[in-house]
């Protein structure tokens, strides 16, 4: 296994998985797993609001899409790294607001020009998905 | 690209500070400390993945699992000598083999030549393809023109050599002689060792008396004398000086083996004697080679050429009649002198390339064999969680790890056996001289090696990545009993296996019959307990010195040697010809190739056809045993006092008087001259040029009446090889003191030698066509066993219920001779297209010749049954109480 970081590495939860991830209210829905290759995005796209430590990224991630999504904190790391090593995000340690060291990154400007370019591959995808959803209810 | 490592550590601490950050923050929640805890665990999810994929990402971790391989791989093939030795074994042997024939082709057909610019050197071939004549020779004005053609650098012809007398020593010698033009040095770029070349400027009319020598001839002859240098040498008595000694280990461009060890070089303009005049229409120049002026290409060069020659036949229309077609082709050098040993080398590269191929599919079979035993290992590691690719990595490291030991050990059996083998290569192959092991040789090695892993580690390691889990797990204890789909694939590696050995034995069958035919032709003469030893009669500079200038002169001595020679012990019978009348005994260059006119038949084209003579003796026939068929031998009387007499063989009478009777006819072989030689007897068509090809039209002069220089004797009788050459020199050296007697052989190791080259090809490819055969018995064998070994319960149980073991062992060879016969099948098919591909190398036997093919294909069924009786015997007599005990 000589590339890793790429895309097809599954960065999600698998579902057969015998645990689940803990939600802070109990569970009444099932979640989305998140789509392969779609983390590193939602990483990227956090951290626009400014620098973020890893357990930061991973509970916007969740409220930001209203409890839907699950993300496996563990799953975030590797992730992190990889986006790092390409130099789309930096990383430092910092102080967090409940005073503890803790690892911060943010986006650096190669990450922001990534994160436009796959935000429009998404909406375009999505817009394509649901147009053809759309067709096939009509 | 890399920046900084993180540190293990680093990403330890952050992991940590998230769990505390998350725990926190459940806190904040209302959980107690131990949900909060747990929950900030369980959302993280697995750890120890987490942490793998951190140190995943930050190493080049195909070197790391490359070095776990191959350690883990060393470890496995320890603990199975018996199974490492015989893997290693078969594919040192196939590399080996392999190799070396390789090396023979890389020196013969890839190696440049050794000259600078190897590339801008050709031979130069004069053609008539208008009356089907090749290779006609050049003259002496072409070449200038040629020369200033702009085409060429150098255009260097050579008038002929074969021998010259070394007089002066203690005794007349013979050296190997080689005449050219002044340019023949530059021409080929080598400077000598010491001294100078000859001047490529030179214009000297005849022989600048200036001599090159080889450094063998210098160590040898000259002890190594340092003032070599300007001393002088008589060659065929006249003065020459040397000039210069060429390096050790400097061979001529040559395709005889003759050719390329000259120990003599001395240059001519070839304008005057003893060169006939300068004419046009006198080819006299027998070979030419050429150096093309820089960045010109063998294909543009030609382009041009063919202009130039236009533009001469139209300004010299005379010289050229338009019948001729007179064409000059210009041919790589390289290609003119490797010539038709292209074809077997490339066999036998096919050939040992087989071989190795079945050596690897024997290896494979041995490794799926190994892998279904360890098949229960490898489920477990997937179990584990081994990626089914890191698997097959392992499977493919461990083949490599053997092919790439198999490599090692063939190179070093080549290299232990190099001496040996260069021994039984013949030494007329072309650039004989230059086959070593070299760079390009060591890597051809070693990539075969790779490629020869990759193959049979192949199977093993595609089977390996296909494992179905459950049900090899649930083995218990013993991990033998491979997938069906593992059968399936033995299966097709025996029959690939049966088929490739049958492509190889067919074609060493063809090879092997057809050489048993010319073994077996009948040559037309007999060359039992006949010797054949040559002299050189010098041919001085000035025709005034020489003492047997005239044939008249010549006939004196002539008679004299037959005289004297027939007091040697032993010999019952004496005749005396020319080199050419040596059957089987010379080079092309030696056939003396003269322009035929018959008389009464106009010459239709203008320029007349050519055939080659032979000046003999009138006892030669008879010594011979050629029968003749009319008219007459030659007799002693057939002198220059009588007129020119010549015995022609049946194969010029079918040519030139299909319907005529032969006797009294008149032929000429110099346009120029008066007289008619007329015909006195034909003799029976013999296969004098070679074994191989059909007898050509031929003329026999009478030695008393046309000189020769290049002369043999023969003997025939109870003859001592050691002795009469001793002796017969005496004799000739008391005739005449100055004239060397060399080259003894007995007639029947020349027809041999004439074969050497058939015959090391033909016993290569039977070697080979052997040890596969061999490599298939045993992958089917092995098959059978294994079979054998896997169903030995179940025969049990049949035996126990009361079956037939003849039964039983007709059911075991009937798969297996299903095996040998689908591999026949396929390997007939195969051999059909090989054969037709080999059709030029065979001789007398039709590439589809059925007898070949039907006891090659027996031959190979009989061993499958063989290898197939010996475990299925096993088997049978196994006791049904063992047998179901078994497992």
């Amino acid at each position: 296994m000589i590339g890793e970081g790429c895309w097809s590495q599954v960065d999600i939860l698998p579902g057969t998985a015998a645990y689940s991830g803990y939600m802070s209210t109990q569970q009444s829905r099932e979640r989305l797993e998140l789509l392969q290759g779609t983390l590193d995005l939602l990483i990227l796209r956090t951290l626009i609001f400014g620098s973020q430590h890893g357990q930061g990224i991973a509970r916007a991630i969740q409220q930001t899409s209203d409890e839907e999504l699950l993300v496996e904190h563990g799953a975030l790391y590797p992730a992190l790294q990889r986006l790092e090593q390409r130099e789309w995000i930096s990383a430092k340690w910092g102080v967090s607001a409940n005073n503890r060291k803790a690892r911060f990154y943010s986006l650096t400007s190669a990450g922001r020009k990534q994160l436009a370019k796959e935000t429009t591959k998404w909406n375009r995808l999505s817009a394509a998905i649901a147009r053809i959803l759309a067709a096939e209810e009509a | 690209m890399f920046q900084r490592k993180r540190k293990r550590s680093d990403f330890d601490a952050e992991i940590e500070a998230h769990l505390q950050l998350e725990k926190e923050r459940l806190r904040e929640q209302g959980l107690s400390e131990q949900d909060a805890e747990t929950a900030a665990r369980q959302a993280f999810g697995n750890l120890t993945r987490a942490e793998e994929r951190f140190y995943e990402s930050g190493r080049a971790l195909w070197w790391d699992h490359l070095c776990q391989d191959v350690r883990y791989g060393l470890r496995m093939l320890r603990r199975s000598p018996g199974f490492t030795a015989i893997a290693v074994l078969t594919i040192a042997l196939g590399i080996g083999a392999t190799t070396a024939i390789f090396s023979i082709v890389d020196a013969t057909l890839l190696h440049p030549l050794p000259y600078p610019h190897p590339e801008q050197l050709v031979s130069v071939v004069d053609d008539f393809p208008g009356v089907g004549a090749e290779n006609v020779g050049m003259s002496v004005p072409e070449w200038h023109d040629l020369e200033h053609s702009g085409i060429f650098q150098y255009v260097s012809p050579m008038g002929g050599g074969g021998s010259v007398n070394l007089t002066g020593g203690s005794q007349p010698a013979r050296a190997s002689f080689l005449s050219e033009s002044p340019n023949y040095f530059a021409t080929l770029g080598v400077k000598p060792e010491l001294g100078r070349a000859f001047d490529p400027e030179d214009k000297t009319p005849g022989f600048t008396l200036e001599a090159l020598i080889s450094d063998g001839l210098w160590r040898g002859a000259f002890g190594s004398d340092p003032n070599i240098l300007g001393k002088s040498l008589r060659l065929d008595n006249d003065l020459y000086r040397v000039i210069g000694v060429m390096p050790p280990g400097y061979h001529d461009p040559g395709q005889m083996v003759e050719e390329r060890n000259t120990e003599v070089w001395a240059a001519a303009g070839f304008a005057g004697p003893p060169a006939p005049p300068p004419l046009r229409e006198s080819h006299f120049l027998v070979e030419a080679i050429a150096r093309l002026a820089p960045g010109l290409s063998v294909r543009e060069a030609q382009s041009r050429l063919d202009v130039f020659v236009a533009g001469l036949q139209k300004q010299y229309p005379e010289d050229y009649p338009a019948q001729n077609a007179w064409k000059v082709r210009l041919v790589p050098l390289q290609e003119s002198l490797v010539g038709n040993v292209r074809e077997s080398l490339i066999l036998l590269l096919g050939a040992v390339a087989l071989v190795l191929l079945i050596g690897c599919v024997n290896v494979a079979n041995l490794m799926l064999a190994r892998a279904s035993a360890r098949g229960r290992e490898m489920a477990v590691r997937q179990a584990l969680g081994a990626a089914r690719s890191r698997l097959m990595g392992q499977l493919l490291t461990e083949s490599l790890l053997l092919s790439v030991a198999g490599g090692i050990g063939g190179l070093a059996i080549l290299f232990c056996t190099r001496r040996f083998l260069l021994q039984i290569l013949p030494e007329s192959l072309p650039r004989f001289n230059e086959v070593s092991i070299n760079w390009t040789v060591l890597l051809f090695a070693l990539g075969t090696s790779l490629v020869a892993g990759a193959i049979f580690g192949l199977a093993p390691a595609l089977h390996a990545g296909r494992v179905d889990l459950v049900p090899m797990l649930k083995q218990e204890g013993r991990g033998s009993t491979g997938s069906a789909e593992q059968a399936r694939t033995r299966r097709a590696l025996v029959v690939t296996e049966f088929a490739l050995s049958l492509v190889l034995m067919i074609a060493a069958g063809l090879l092997l019959h057809s050489f048993w035919d010319l073994l077996n032709v009948r040559p037309g003469f007999n060359p039992q307990n006949v010797m054949a030893v040559r002299m050189w009669l010098p041919i001085p500079n000035d025709p005034d010195t020489d003492p047997y200038r005239t044939a008249a002169q010549e006939s004196v001595l002539v008679r004299e040697l037959l005289r004297r020679g027939k007091t040697v012990p032993g010999v019952e019978e004496i005749a005396i010809g020319d080199l050419a009348a040596v059957p089987l005994g010379h080079g092309r260059n030696d056939l003396n190739t003269t322009p035929l006119i018959l008389e009464g038949q106009e010459i239709r084209s203008g320029q007349p056809p050519t055939i080659s003579h032979s000046i003999v003796t009138p006892e030669y026939f008879h010594l011979l045993g050629m029968a003749v068929l009319r008219g007459r031998a030659f007799n002693d009387s057939d002198d220059d006092k009588h007129p020119a007499a010549a015995v022609i063989n049946e194969a010029f009478a079918r040519t030139y008087w299909p319907n005529d009777d032969p006797l009294g006819k008149r032929l000429k072989t110099d346009p120029a001259s008066p007289d008619w030689i007329t015909v006195v007897g034909v003799i029976a068509d013999a296969r004098t040029e070679s074994l191989a090809e059909e007898t050509v039209a031929q003329v026999y002069l009478s030695s008393y009446q046309r000189r020769a220089k290049d002369l043999a004797i023969f003997l025939r009788g109870r003859l001592d090889p050691a002795a009469v050459p001793v002796q017969l020199r005496a004799q000739v050296q008391s005739a005449d003191p100055e004239l060397p007697v060399f080259g003894a052989q007995m007639l029947s190791e020349g027809v041999s030698e004439s074969l050497a080259e058939r015959r090391f090809s033909m016993e290569m490819v039977a070697l080979f066509a052997l040890t596969a055969l061999l490599l298939a018995g045993l992958g089917i064998y092995g098959v059978i066993s294994y079979i054998v070994s896997e169903r030995t319960h179940e025969i049990g149980i049949r035996l126990a219920l009361g079956a037939q073991r003849a039964n039983i062992l007709r059911m075991l060879l009937r798969q297996g001779l299903g095996l040998a016969l689908g591999g026949a099948a396929v390997g007939l098919v195969c051999s059909v297209i090989v054969s037709y591909l080999m059709a030029g190398l065979l001789y007398g036997v039709r590439p589809m010749d059925p007898l070949t093919f039907a006891s090659v294909a027996l031959l190979l069924v009989g061993v499958a049954v063989l290898a197939c009786y010996i475990p299925a015997r096993r088997a049978i007599r196994v006791d049904p109480l063992v047998a179901l005990r078994y497992e």
